[in-house]
């Protein structure tokens, strides 16, 4: 068994689907994540990846395709799946009455965690995410922020081998979000799989292995977050033309001259490339012999959110707030 | 991932009788924290019973009174308020459920190797606590404005736990309209159109004798009449008949029917 696991992926998606009466939430998803590794789901509200997790936690069953946790089928064998996972969801699913101390003791009660070892495993996770101080306050008392954190803390109560986040760090603040980051790569130096979903590109990138585009249901992408960037240019021009019209005039002579269709935003037009600065200089000639001199210009690393924009057609909703 | 095969022992058929109830425990504890920390829970469960005894007993005392042979109207009416407390209560069965639904605390359990039960038995008895809570506060107050048992301390608590089977029995159907609802606040609203004609269509406050002919085919029949019945004639001492396993036949009838029905709502929640 032990060999067999460290081999096998720790997750396997094959054609993997989910159908809500008239919605397609899932459509043929395949996806495998080995095991400790951290695996990021990537793509807007809507994309599908809650529902991916939600199949992967047993709380749904899929319409179509499998999908195991440890070489155990999710559908068929859901109380073995239950004791492999840890889920942390997108609402803080806590209960609102308890204190947090409480709460996780009351994870380690249905999590079958022996009775002795309850109360050091919640104070060592109330430590770890800085709860010590308001462990013994009612939930209801919390912050967003600290609500958040006490999610993820009883995600990790059983110590399971393969845990789930849903978008974790929505809501947090920056000095939170790298210490759940820091914590995420401890958990998987430990040998812990991750499976995160994220509409954040940058959190993706810094923490995931490899990482699935999702879009409307499909995976555009399935990739390492460095291939991604590859696969599209390493460098991004940015031209500042100052008005719209200008912009919009600028975009048209650009595609007709150079064959390259610019992405337009108000008065920023943007253009990938494999090599900024010999386009940059094609790009002010063109643009010279019809006076149509940009006011700033920028050559930058493409970021995720570009090849996020290349795959399926619109940007994300922005980075971590 | 030697983790991983060390916490996956296969369930034992011990682990299958025992976790139920183990794990059905430990989210009733859960919910009896709840109502230790927000007491308004428990004081709106009370208060309104109160007014009800004070209401019916001075009110419409007198009239009712006329009609009924020889029991005085407290005595008829406080089994019949023990009755419509916990049928009214059993909304917050329904209350709860939909609340943990909505703040995705089900979720979570659902993800736990928990028993798929447990949810369920541990909000229907944490309610099974509390009514034995609010039904010890209403005798009280019952005995301050004049009720007295005629039979005996064990026709009494015999009445009480009747009447607490009655409203755990209540307490799963109402587990079945939070799932199905699945917010508060409708399942509230959807409650009292089901519960008023149930609680005063029924012997609970007045004879049915005097209701029209069709009414009391259903009055007479209904499990409100037939529970505050057996509960009269325990506390009362007048003779019991075949109301008490009437009663209990209801309980257990209610139970086996919307039990299965609460956990298969349980387990496809969305």
């Amino acid at each position: 068994m032990t060999t067999r696991h460290s081999t096998a992926p720790a997750i396997r998606v094959r054609g993997l689907g989910k159908r809500f009466k008239d919605l397609v939430a899932l459509d043929d998803v395949d996806f495998e994540v080995p095991p400790g590794s951290v695996f990021g789901l990537l793509g807007p509200n809507g994309a599908g990846k809650t529902t991916a997790i939600r199949i992967l936690t047993t709380i749904i069953p899929p319409t179509a395709g499998r999908a195991e946790v440890l070489g155990t089928d999710v559908v068929a064998h859901p109380g073995t799946v239950r004791r492999l996972i840890g889920l942390a969801g997108q609402y803080a699913a806590v209960d609102p009455n308890l204190t947090a101390r409480e709460n996780l003791r009351l994870i380690g009660r249905l999590t079958q965690v022996p009775r002795h070892r309850r109360s050091p495993r919640a104070a060592d996770l109330l430590a770890r995410f800085d709860l010590t101080q308001a462990a013994d306050r009612p939930v209801r008392t919390f912050s967003g922020g600290m609500r958040r954190r006490l999610d993820v803390a009883a995600a990790l109560v059983p110590e399971p081998p393969v845990l789930f986040l849903d978008e974790p760090t929505t809501g947090l603040d920056p000095q939170s979000r790298t210490a759940l980051w820091e914590l995420i790569r401890e958990l998987v130096a430990d040998g812990t799989t991750v499976l995160l979903t994220t509409q954040y590109l940058e959190e993706a990138d810094r923490l995931a292995q490899r990482i699935a585009v999702l879009a409307e249901g499909r995976v555009v992408a399935d990739d390492t977050p460095h291939a991604l960037k590859a696969r599209l240019g390493t460098t991004v021009l940015e031209l500042g033309m100052g008005e719209d019209p200008r912009a919009v005039r600028a975009a048209a002579l650009l595609t007709d001259r150079l064959a390259q269709t610019p992405e337009r935003e108000g008065a920023l037009l943007r253009l990938p490339s494999p090599d900024g600065s010999l386009l940059l200089m094609d790009v002010l000639h063109a643009l010279e012999s019809e006076r149509l001199t940009p006011r700033t210009i920028a050559v930058r690393e493409s970021s995720l959110d570009d090849v996020y924009l290349a795959l399926t057609g619109h940007r994300t909703t922005g980075g971590p707030t | 991932m030697t983790a991983a095969t060390a916490l996956a022992p296969a369930p034992g058929l011990s682990e299958r009788v025992l976790a139920p109830v183990r794990d059905g425990l430990a989210v009733c504890w859960r919910n009896l924290i709840a109502l230790r920390r927000v007491p308004r829970l428990l004081i709106f469960s009370t208060v309104q019973p109160i007014v009800f005894v004070l209401l019916f007993r001075y009110v419409f005392g007198g009239v009712v009174g006329a009609v009924l042979h020889g029991v005085s109207y407290v005595d008829y009416l406080m089994p019949g308020v023990f009755v419509q407390v916990v049928t009214f209560g059993a909304v917050n069965t329904a209350i709860g459920l939909a609340t943990d639904l909505q703040t995705g605390l089900m979720e979570r359990f659902r993800s736990l190797p928990m028993a798929r039960s447990a949810v369920l038995s541990g909000r229907t008895t944490a309610d099974l606590a509390r009514n034995v809570f609010v039904v010890a506060l209403i005798s009280g107050v019952g005995f301050l404005v004049g009720f007295r048992v005629h039979s005996d301390v064990w026709g009494f608590l015999a009445g009480a736990l009747l009447v607490l089977a009655f409203g755990f029995a209540m307490s799963w159907v109402f587990a079945v309209v939070g799932l199905a609802v699945g917010d508060p606040e409708t399942a509230t609203a959807a409650a009292f159109p089901v519960l008023a004609p149930l609680v005063f269509a029924s012997s609970a406050f007045v004879p049915t004798s005097t209701m029209p002919g069709w009414l009391q085919v259903f009055a007479n029949h209904q499990p409100v009449t037939i529970t505050a019945g057996a509960v009269r004639a325990l506390m009362l001492g007048t003779p019991v008949g075949s109301q008490v396993w009437q009663a209990l036949a209801w309980d257990v009838g209610i139970v086996a029917a919307f039990a299965p029905l609460g956990v298969w709502l349980y387990r496809k929640a969305v």
